[in-house]
């Protein structure tokens, strides 16, 4: 429920960016959400569809990029891919592990038309 | 200088037209900006404030999160027995209407201050900096923000707290962490709460829950709670004086404007 907030906080990022680079559209906005950012990019992209109109960003594209759930073992080193409610070291098992990548919520990148 | 022939790309700034670059032109001649920001920066921008704005007072804040109906006032209700003649409490009351959770923390004595987020799913730092304009910071130690019992949408809303507590109550699932994992691993203390109810309940195991809590990679306490039978009240009374000792030892020691 709280996408529409996140959508529109993202799109005054996006519309200071514009202005800033007198742009006169924004094509496309790229952002990155991890599985555990708590945010649902079905349901940004529902809330993007509302959220746009009326703003630089009406007729631009949204792409949402999902960084894969990867954790760093405290106790043995190792790296390895995990689940979003399964943050264990693949290799030793250990619960102590440090998150390094899918808790992302960014605005990684608009693309402008300018004059 | 010019952006046809590359009289203008240098050693130095060549990485910010090559693909993915800072000023990258795609194939549409549209111009890629690198960004890179949180999509919360506004929000994160004024947490930030309000962390300040608590530090600058010697407050501790703590927001509470959980499902509705897990006991977060009540729990309150109780800490505030316990400390209010130790330390000046105050409270936030995050619901989407009613005043009544704050009506009842001022019963204990204590100041409080309800937002009322109308259908607002959760509470954020726009809406904490509003209410602390009503909250006498400069009289208070420790400062609780009762979120919105939900245990999706808060987790995402840094509201300027400094810690964290997320409640479990037994009469919710003993999984609920590994259905709710993001505001599970947010939180620096789980209290299972209603713990005086789990002689009625045989299908949750709190060993479960810490089981579950353990998967989320979850270092922090875990206490079994009620604030009915005072069941493990020691152990989260106690943690709560730790962390208010530990808050003012790092206070700056000369009074800054």
């Amino acid at each position: 429920m709280h996408e529409l907030s996140v959508c529109q906080s993202m799109l005054r990022q996006v519309e200071e960016i514009a202005q800033r680079e007198q742009a006169t559209s924004v094509e496309r906005i790229v952002i990155q959400i991890g599985p555990l950012s708590g945010v649902v990019p079905e349901l940004l992209q529902q809330a993007f569809t509302i959220a746009r109109c009326g703003t630089s960003a009406e007729a631009a594209e949204l792409v949402t990029q999902s960084q894969p759930v990867r954790v760093h073992c405290l106790q043995c080193g190792y790296d390895s891919d995990a689940q979003a409610n399964r943050l264990l070291c693949a290799e030793c098992g250990d619960y102590r592990t440090r998150l390094i990548s899918g808790d992302e919520l960014l605005l990684a990148s608009v693309e402008l038309t300018k004059n | 200088m010019c952006d046809t022939c590359g009289c203008n790309v240098t050693h130095g700034n060549r990485h910010l037209i090559e693909e993915g670059g800072k000023h990258a032109h795609t194939s549409d001649d549209h111009v890629a900006i690198e960004v890179l920001e949180n999509l919360l920066s506004e929000n994160d921008h004024q947490a930030a404030h309000n962390r300040d704005h608590f530090e600058r007072h010697g407050v501790l804040a703590i927001n509470l999160m959980s499902s509705p109906g897990s006991g977060k006032t009540r729990l309150l209700e109780r800490t505030i027995d316990h400390l209010k003649e130790r330390y000046k409490i105050g409270v936030i009351e995050g619901d989407l209407e009613t005043e009544n959770d704050a009506r009842r923390i001022r019963d204990k004595g204590v100041p409080a201050v309800q937002i009322t987020t109308g259908t607002a799913c959760h509470l954020d730092a726009h809406m904490i900096h509003q209410a602390l304009h009503q909250t006498p910071l400069d009289e208070l130690d420790l400062l609780f923000i009762e979120n919105v019992g939900n245990l999706v949408c808060p987790a995402s809303f840094d509201l300027g707290q400094h810690l964290n507590v997320t409640l479990l109550s037994v009469t919710e699932g003993d999984d609920k962490p590994a259905k709710y994992p993001v505001i599970f691993r947010a939180a620096d203390h789980v209290l299972i709460t209603k713990s005086d109810l789990l002689p009625l309940l045989d299908d949750f195991d709190p060993d479960n829950a810490g089981q579950s809590l353990q998967q989320l990679a979850y270092k922090n306490p875990i206490t079994l709670v009620s604030a009915k039978s005072d069941q493990g009240m020691d152990e989260w009374l106690n943690w709560l004086e730790a962390q208010l000792n530990q808050a003012s030892a790092t206070e700056p020691t000369t009074a800054t404007v």
